[in-house]
């Protein structure tokens, strides 16, 4: 499941003890003879501390509520089973056969711009994408946009040399769009099949900073009416209820179109993913499991609320 | 987008006219507002069922004080046990009987750890005092050329062994090399990590040893969700931290992991990050991150942002202003284009108490800068008499500044009625009685 397995085996003496409160909890809601009360708030909490949020929450219990009660359902299990589909369904709504950037578009670079707050793991990420087109045999150009923190134009550039990646850069403080125009006019000599570009974090409710990745959609599109194809929201799966404005911000200024939901190697949850899917349509497109360029999948809904549900994450 | 806890409890508590002692359903049902704006702020479920349990038992049966609602006591109650847990204001750092003394940075990955030591580095030097940075990421690709492209910024001189050494190793030499040159701190930055990682944390754990930290300070992201008490607790159980900081409070995120984790684990909180300037480092106030976390605004940053981005006289005067309560249009369209500077819209205004409910009704669109231009198309199409005395404007004044301002008559009475919430906001702060009896009644 996932890449986890290997990291799993190393991380296991630290999981020991989240692992036993989830099955604790797991346990005590199947367990239970019968549909009460009780085992609605504690598949509500369950939920809940997976950051899935109270509204979404509310939203997901009532609707499974009403369809146990019309299915005639008594035991939890199957109850908790119910819950389970309702929110594979849901995450998997948006999917409708077409997984944009699972595979990159023929004809032209297929340019996947990312967003996203400070620290989320956008660069890693990017790393990740560019292994896993390279593995496609897609040849991948890297554009160092985030000219602004200390730091960053290396580290792309380390991904970039250790993946056999070229990278396009500028220099510190240097324009972000005009980067991003130059790799893909670099893309295009080259005839690489996929573009990504690396931005500056960001808070989203930074007005100037929107601006700038407004800007960088623009000058971007100016090369190819299309561009950017993807615009990439990573989000760290440890935030909490602020993911969702982030998200809803982020979409708002220049059109997410779909999420990587970086670091669910952890211990947390990812489930404002959930709220995100719920509210925003937006698609969860890729998860980040670890620190190495192979530790990507792409996102399984069935996966990832089994996870959700189960003790490991 | 903040939603006032305070307007929710006024809502429920409306029905409620009996004075005197709180019944126990009265309290409940105020509670469950209490709880969900907890979990609203990422307070972690388990915590928030305490906290509301503790607070309940205070509230049941205590005397409603003359002068407030019930929903306002329980409220008042609420944010007392909160800045109780949050601790103090930021208590200073430890310092070690010798010098140098070790500041110790951990964290997850992406939690602020390098900023932060930078901003560590130039508090303290603006102290007057001596530091050193030692670059111990060894792990991300270029954390080391982060680190030392910021020492070279602030001028604070950094120790690296580059990659190729071991993070206890250049620890321990980097705190030989404070010694050497005299340096009476030396901050110490580390690769992120999860608190599940047996070796990391081993690592850390091999680095405290070799190093003796004064303080070892987890620095959490304020935009953490409820699994932020497991990991911090992991961090401290492993390695037994000394405190807290927290980073990226110049978001919106309200912070409630704060409150799970000083309530676990019972540290401190050490510092606050606002930015990602090496001066964004602030004092921690319990009582502003409680406001904020109950969403019940916070007057005192919306003060202080705008005074970063106003200049001091124009802040005076605006303070001035408030007080006397001579806020006109020309003060409202000053506000419009300071605004601007300080951010969006739906933030500050979520800042203001009162306010939330204002920025809730407002569309996103109308939050962004489009909105902004409207209303200032709709203020420069008026006369300077009419702004600074909007009683006068009847019907065709306001047919006529509609169509100056291309906008329609009921965008003009919109922004009206906007601007009067904000006069009587602003009065109802002047007169010392502050908006439905909220802020500063804690003070
Ligand atoms: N465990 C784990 N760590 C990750 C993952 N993705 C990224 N990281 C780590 O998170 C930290 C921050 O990642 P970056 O990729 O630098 O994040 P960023 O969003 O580019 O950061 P800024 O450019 O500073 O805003 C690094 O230490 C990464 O190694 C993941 O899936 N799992
Ligand atoms: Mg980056």
């Amino acid at each position: 499941m996932f890449n986890l397995l290997g990291r799993r085996d190393k991380l296991k003496a630290g999981l020991k003890r989240s692992r036993e409160s989830w099955f604790a909890r797991i346990a005590q809601i199947v367990q239970r003879p019968r549909l009460d009360e009780a085992l609605w708030e504690e598949m509500e909490e369950l939920l809940i501390s997976a950051d899935v949020g109270v509204a979404t929450t509310a939203r997901l219990i009532e609707k499974v509520r009403k369809e146990a009660a019309a299915q005639g359902l008594r035991d939890a299990s199957s109850v908790v089973e119910l819950l389970k589909e309702e929110m594979v369904s849901l995450l998997s709504v948006v999917d409708a056969g077409v997984r944009p950037g699972l595979s990159p578009t023929p004809g032209g670079p297929f340019v996947i711009l990312t967003i996203g707050v400070n620290g989320a793991g956008k660069t890693t990420s990017i790393a990740k994408l560019a292994h896993y087109y390279q593995e496609q045999g897609s040849r991948v150009v890297l554009a160092a946009s985030d000219t602004f923190r200390a730091g960053a134009i290396e580290q792309l550039q380390v991904w970039g040399q250790r993946l056999g990646v070229e990278v396009i850069a500028h220099g510190p403080g240097g324009d972000p769009a005009a980067i991003a125009y130059d790799a893909l006019e670099a893309a295009r000599a080259r005839g690489a099949e996929v573009v990504i570009v690396d931005t500056a974090g960001r808070l989203h409710t930074k007005l100037n900073l929107m601006e700038e990745m407004k800007k960088i959609a623009r000058v971007l599109s100016r090369l190819d009416p299309q561009a950017p194809h993807q615009v990439l929201l990573v989000l760290d799966a440890t935030t909490g209820q602020n993911g969702l404005a982030q998200a809803r911000s982020f979409s708002q200024a220049v059109g997410c179109t779909g999420v990587f939901l970086a670091k669910l190697d952890g211990t947390a949850k990812g489930g404002i993913v959930v709220a995100i899917v719920q509210e925003l349509g937006l698609p969860v497109l890729f998860i980040g499991t670890g620190e190495k360029a192979e530790d990507m999948a792409p996102f399984e809904p069935q996966e990832f609320v089994d996870d959700l549900f189960s003790p490991v994450s | 987008m903040f939603e006032a806890l305070s307007e929710k409890l006024t809502a429920v508590f409306s029905r409620l006219t009996a004075r005197g002692r709180l019944t126990e359903s009265e309290v409940d049902e105020g509670l469950r507002e209490v709880r969900l704006a907890l979990l609203e702020a990422d307070v972690n479920f388990k915590v928030a069922r305490d906290f509301v349990q503790r607070v309940r038992e205070r509230a049941v049966g205590s005397q409603v004080m003359e002068s407030i609602s019930p929903g306002q006591q329980i409220v008042k109650i609420v944010h007392e046990e909160m800045t109780a847990i949050l601790g103090g204001e930021s208590p200073k750092l430890a310092n070690a009987a010798r010098p140098p003394t070790v500041l110790m940075l951990v964290g997850l990955q992406g939690s602020g750890k390098t900023t932060t030591a930078a901003k560590l580095a130039l508090h303290l030097r603006r102290g007057g005092q001596r530091v050193l940075l030692v670059a111990g990421d060894l792990r991300r690709p270029a954390a080391v050329e982060q680190i030392e492209t910021l020492g070279r910024q602030l001028d604070v001189p950094v120790y690296s062994e580059g990659i190729d050494s071991s993070a206890v190793q250049v620890c321990r030499q980097g705190v030989q090399k404070a010694r050497d040159i005299g340096a009476a701190w030396v901050i110490l930055d580390t690769g992120g990590r999860l608190h599940i990682d047996e070796d990391m944390m081993g690592e850390l754990e091999e680095v405290k040893k070799a190093t003796s930290p004064s303080e070892l300070l987890l620095v959490v992201d304020a935009m953490t969700g409820q699994d932020a008490v497991v990991s911090a607790q992991s961090f401290h159980e492993r390695i037994g931290l000394t405190g807290l900081i927290m980073t990226k409070l110049d978001g919106d995120a309200r912070g409630g992991a704060a409150l799970s984790i000083t309530q676990v684990t019972g540290l401190p909180i050490k510092f606050i990050g606002t930015g990602e300037r090496a001066e964004a480092l602030e004092t921690f106030h319990p009582d502003r991150l409680a406001s904020r976390i109950l969403g019940m605004g916070d007057i005192l940053t919306l003060v202080e942002r705008a005074q970063e981005s106003m200049d001091q006289q124009r802040a005076k005067e605006l303070e001035r202003k408030i007080r006397k309560a001579t806020f006109d249009l020309e003060d409202f369209l000053e506000q419009l284009h300071q605004v601007r500077r300080m951010g969006p819209m739906s933030q500050v205004l979520g800042m203001i108490p009162g306010f939330s409910s204002i920025a809730r009704r407002l569309s996103p669109e109308e939050l962004e800068g489009e909105h902004l231009k409207k209303l200032e198309a709709i203020v420069y199409s008026m006369t300077p008499k009419e702004r600074r005395n909007p009683d006068i404007l009847n019907g065709s004044r306001r047919r006529r500044i509609a169509r100056g301002s291309g906008t329609t008559p009921q965008d003009v009475n919109q922004l009206l009625s906007q601007f009067r919430q904000m006069q009587k906001l602003m009065k109802q702060f002047s007169s010392g009685k502050p908006p439905r009896g909220l802020m500063g009644m804690f003070r």
